[in-house]
């Protein structure tokens, strides 16, 4: 940024503030997307006012890390669709949206992003339209299909983690081998009914290994089904997890597996003993 | 009081395999017992379990239990 327009958004600014209709003006006027501005600011120590509530939690510093990253979030349903709204209320600079599926009417009871008005629609495009109208400085890459083996490395290059909001367990044992390949931590969650699971599956982790070594079953969801609540819980423990990763900040998920019974009002952490596979 | 043919194992259950058992509990089973017969006793399909945990290590279901161990099982979770 050339000295003139840093001094024209320095300008804007109001006491380390960055409100958003000056945002708007700077973009305008010097020709940039929102997004750069956002970063531009940051970069001076101007924090957009919309993060004015984070910055107890995150410094400038971290906020600019944000900025920065990419994140994927794989599966825009129950869990994916809180996700994609955490992780852009966050500040993430880019989140790449991956779903095949329309709605249904059977994910009114707990999806965040599937309203009447958006039965039939695409989820990936429900969580690009969610992302616009909470920050359009935030890049949303909509990708509507099935992550495989094959496409996956391609959806996912440059996250600097992927957010595992998948509905199976097949699907799953997928993304970590796409996540291994890329060298990217997978933040897995799972739900059913009023249970959940969350870990951090680094390149190399046996976390997925040992929660879905055992059985060939489908999973206890099949019997259970999914309420409001739960993937909302599991949710925000996986959008703090993202978090931790890219601010360098907390204790992650990694070798533990955080077990969730919301039917107790239970929370127990398990540690895999053996971590490496 | 257990007999010397029976060991006292800690089961602890995960989940919906809570569900119309119990969360923890002390359980006696005949020396020599394995981790399938708990689970058999237990009257869930072993192809339902995704982690077998003793005393906090992955564990195999055709292991002997000795008395004072911790059974640790848990479910598969697949939704999202």
């Amino acid at each position: 940024m050339i000295d003139a327009d840093r001094a024209f958004l320095l300008a804007q600014g109001l006491d380390g503030l960055l409100s958003w209709a000056a945002q708007v003006r700077v973009a305008e006027t010097l020709g940039l997307s929102l997004g750069e501005v956002e970063e531009a600011a940051l970069v001076e120590g101007l924090l957009p006012s919309r993060y004015t509530r984070n910055c107890a939690t995150f410094s400038i510093a971290d906020q600019l890390r944000f900025r920065r990253a990419r994140v994927g979030v794989v599966g825009c349903g129950g869990i994916g669709g809180y996700v994609v709204e955490g992780l852009a209320r966050v500040g993430v600079g880019a989140i790449v949206a991956v779903d095949p599926d329309s709605f249904e009417e059977s994910n009114l009871n707990r999806q965040l992003l599937c309203t009447i008005a958006a039965l039939g629609t695409a989820k990936v495009d429900a969580a690009a339209s969610r992302v616009a109208a909470i920050n359009p400085a935030v890049t949303i890459v909509a990708r509507r299909e099935r992550l495989t083996r094959e496409n996956g490395a391609q959806l996912l290059e440059g996250c600097a983690a992927v957010v595992d909001a998948l509905d199976s367990i097949g699907a799953r044992k997928e993304l970590r081998a796409v996540c291994d390949d890329l060298a990217t931590p997978m933040i897995h969650g799972a739900i059913a009914g009023w249970y959940g699971q969350i870990c951090d599956a680094f390149p190399g982790d046996a976390a997925l290994d040992r929660l879905y070594g055992r059985g060939d079953g489908p999973g206890e969801q099949t019997r259970l089904g999914n309420p409001a609540f739960t993937p909302m819980a599991a949710a925000a423990f996986q959008i703090a997890e993202v978090c931790k990763i890219i601010a360098g900040q907390g204790k992650p998920l990694r070798g533990r597996a955080l077990m969730l019974d919301m039917s107790e009002g239970d929370v127990e952490v398990v540690a895999f003993a053996d971590e490496a596979r | 009081m257990p007999s010397e043919a029976t060991v006292t194992i800690t089961v602890k259950l995960f989940a919906s395999f809570r569900r119309g058992r119990f969360k923890e509990a002390s359980r006696d089973y005949s020396a020599g017992a394995r981790i399938a017969d708990v689970i058999a006793d237990l009257g869930i399909e072993p192809k339902d379990i995704g982690m077998i945990f003793v005393d906090g290590k992955h564990a195999d279901p055709d292991r002997a239990l000795r008395a004072g161990e911790a059974l640790a099982l848990f479910p598969l979770l697949g939704g999202g």
